[in-house]
């Protein structure tokens, strides 16, 4: 685990890849390409690659259009502005007439750090998931980030990455199969188990390992595919363990969170306890700080099995 | 007869569609549907190389409604020409009809993109105008945008665009009739001066009568020859056009007409 990556840098050389393999790939940038890591596609494929400016509805709206001529379009922009500025056209133009576009959306979550508030998307996972048609990725690490970028190339329909800007651990070894609405297993538990997405699921490992020296046993289940949500897979671990803690950097309304609780709910009604950004936006600071301040660090996870554990039946 | 009278003859028949199915449908638009008839009977009767049995030939032209609270004069065009039967033009806005109350390109063939939400369409057409220049094919992209349209921030996102990629692939028609929902444009909130807008965000401009046909085309043809910037043609419509009683009417924007409306209407258009 010492090795660390930021998603977005791993979705800039898995897009230059793909380029390099598949001319009808496009990108299209809204002035963020060195941020995005959308840059060295735009400079190795200059003709396939167009910086709209700032001015991301046009970025969708024309990624929409290219991709009804036949094209496939990344766009790549921060979180909180391709979902929030543009939500009305990913939804109008792309969700709604399922054109093949997919939207690479980097510096997601609170750990945009320094930028603060108006830049922390703490809504994007819950917008773009409930849009028919979309499908939600949201890669833990570098590894998996490859894997959703292939496979949202491969995917024929609107497709939403969502991305980190801060490095984080690689966790997955390279030859890691990213199977699309599959959610990992990555630890095997007992007395309950942390569902997790993106950053947080090396959190979550890491409280695991932490909750084992008390011999506690805690599964950790890897949801990279919010939408479609894997459904067996949660409820095998429910069934399992008896509790569930989610973990996400995201909003603990509308999210993974959110949408493990409409999975429990219907099929395996267990003590769910979500640990995520609290209902607040975000704020300027450190990432660590900032995921210290909102209660998202491993011992806050390992607080919240500690808690669920009780109330099991 | 002249080409530009059977062009005629189509944009009336076209407009006794409209006429027809708002009737039957008892909901629509049919003010912006009636003063784009001609250019729309321009379009798909002249202007555009288009199979009917090939909807998704890649080497077609493009049209897109993006004022698409028009459908009825989008869908009277395609019916016409060919994309799917005259008669289904009656079951607009009826659950389960390929018609929807605003285009749908899933459900319908012939339509490009789905719009309805105003402000979309010229995005969508400049990424089809460079879709088609990356690919080498010769196609040309056109959209239809309303007056009271541009008042959309992303309308001239994609205006500033079109210019800075120099889609000269591409020519867009603004249906310059003066109304949009709460009044006249001038009122609510006025996009003038249209044409000297354009202009300074690197289009070339055209301004016309858009109910003349001979003009229209002209334009058209003008377009084409335009290289290294995308066109804009300013066209001088009525609202309503052909029935006197909806004129220059704001209340007819999205209103259908009743059964003896209906009549009245197509009696005039005769
Ligand atoms: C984004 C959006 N806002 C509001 C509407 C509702 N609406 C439908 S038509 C219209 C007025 C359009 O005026 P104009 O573009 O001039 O159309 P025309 O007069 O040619 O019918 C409005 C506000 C819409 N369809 N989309």
């Amino acid at each position: 685990m010492s090795k660390k990556i930021a998603t977005r840098e791993a979705y800039g050389e898995a897009l230059l890849q793909l380029g390099r393999e598949n001319p009808d790939i496009v990108a299209l940038d809204a002035d963020l390409a060195k941020s995005t890591k959308s840059y060295d596609f735009g400079k190795t494929f200059p003709e396939r690659f167009f910086d709209m400016g700032v001015a991301e509805q046009n970025m969708i709206g024309t990624a929409a259009g290219l991709a009804a001529a036949g094209k496939i379009p990344f766009c790549s922009s921060f979180a909180i502005f391709a979902s929030g500025r543009a939500f009305e056209q990913v939804r109008n133009s792309v969700a709604y007439t399922r054109l093949n576009v997919k939207i690479g959306a980097s510096h997601a979550g609170i750990t945009v750090g320094e930028d603060g508030g108006s830049h922390a998307s703490v809504e994007d996972i819950a917008i773009m998931r409930v849009l028919p048609n979309m499908t939600v990725f949201v890669p833990a690490d570098a590894v998996e980030t490859v894997g959703a970028v292939r496979a949202a190339a491969a995917i024929d329909g609107p497709v939403y990455i969502r991305l980190g800007r801060s490095a984080v651990p690689v966790l997955h070894k390279e030859g890691f199969q990213f199977e699309p609405g599959k959610a990992v297993v990555l630890r095997e538990g007992k007395d309950a188990t942390i569902v997790a997405t993106g950053i947080m699921v090396a959190a979550a490992l890491e409280a695991a390992e932490q909750l084992e020296s008390k011999g506690i046993r805690i599964g950790v289940l890897d949801v990279h595919t919010i939408k479609p949500i894997d459904v067996e897979a949660i409820v095998n671990a429910a069934r399992k363990t008896g509790a569930v803690v989610t973990a996400e950097e995201h909003s603990i309304i509308g999210g993974l969170g959110g949408a493990v609780a409409e999975v429990l709910a219907e099929h395996c009604p267990i003590p769910l306890k979500r640990v995520g950004i609290p209902d607040q936006f975000g704020e300027s600071g450190a990432p660590a700080e900032l995921l210290e301040k909102n209660g998202m660090t491993p011992r806050h996870l390992i607080a919240a099995i500690e808690e669920i554990i009780t109330k099991k039946g | 007869m002249g080409e530009i009278d059977e062009l005629q003859k189509k944009a009336r028949e076209i407009r006794k569609h409209i006429i027809k199915m708002l009737g039957e449908a008892g909901s629509g638009h049919p003010g912006g549907s009636l003063s784009a008839a001609d250019i729309v009977a321009a379009l798909y009767f002249h202007e555009m190389r288009l199979d009917p049995d090939r909807p998704e030939w890649p080497e077609r032209d493009r049209f897109i409604l993006s004022k698409g609270h028009a459908a009825p004069v989008l869908y009277a065009a395609l019916a016409e020409r060919g994309f799917f039967p005259v008669e289904e033009l009656m079951t607009l806005r009826k659950l389960g009809s390929r018609l929807q109350g605003h285009p749908d390109m899933r459900k319908l063939p012939g339509v490009e993109m789905s719009t309805g939400s105003l402000g979309q369409g010229l995005s969508a057409a400049n990424g089809m105008a460079l879709a088609g220049r990356l690919d080498e094919r010769n196609y040309r992209v056109y959209v239809m945008l309303g007056d009271g349209e541009l008042d959309e921030g992303m309308v001239w996102e994609a205006a500033m665009a079109a210019a800075h990629y120099k889609l000269d692939n591409l020519a867009a028609f603004v249906d310059h009739n003066g109304f949009q929902i709460d009044g006249p444009i001038a009122e609510v909130m006025s996009p003038e001066p249209v044409s000297d807008k354009w202009r300074a965000f690197g289009w070339h401009v055209i301004n016309i009568n858009g109910h003349d046909i001979g003009q229209i085309l002209g334009a058209l043809a003008e377009a084409k020859n335009i290289k290294g910037k995308p066109t804009m043609i300013v066209a001088e419509t009525i609202k309503g056009k052909g029935v006197s009683f909806m004129e220059n009417q704001v209340g007819w924007h999205g209103v259908a007409p009743k059964p003896d409306e209906v009549q009245r209407a197509l009696a005039e258009l005769g």
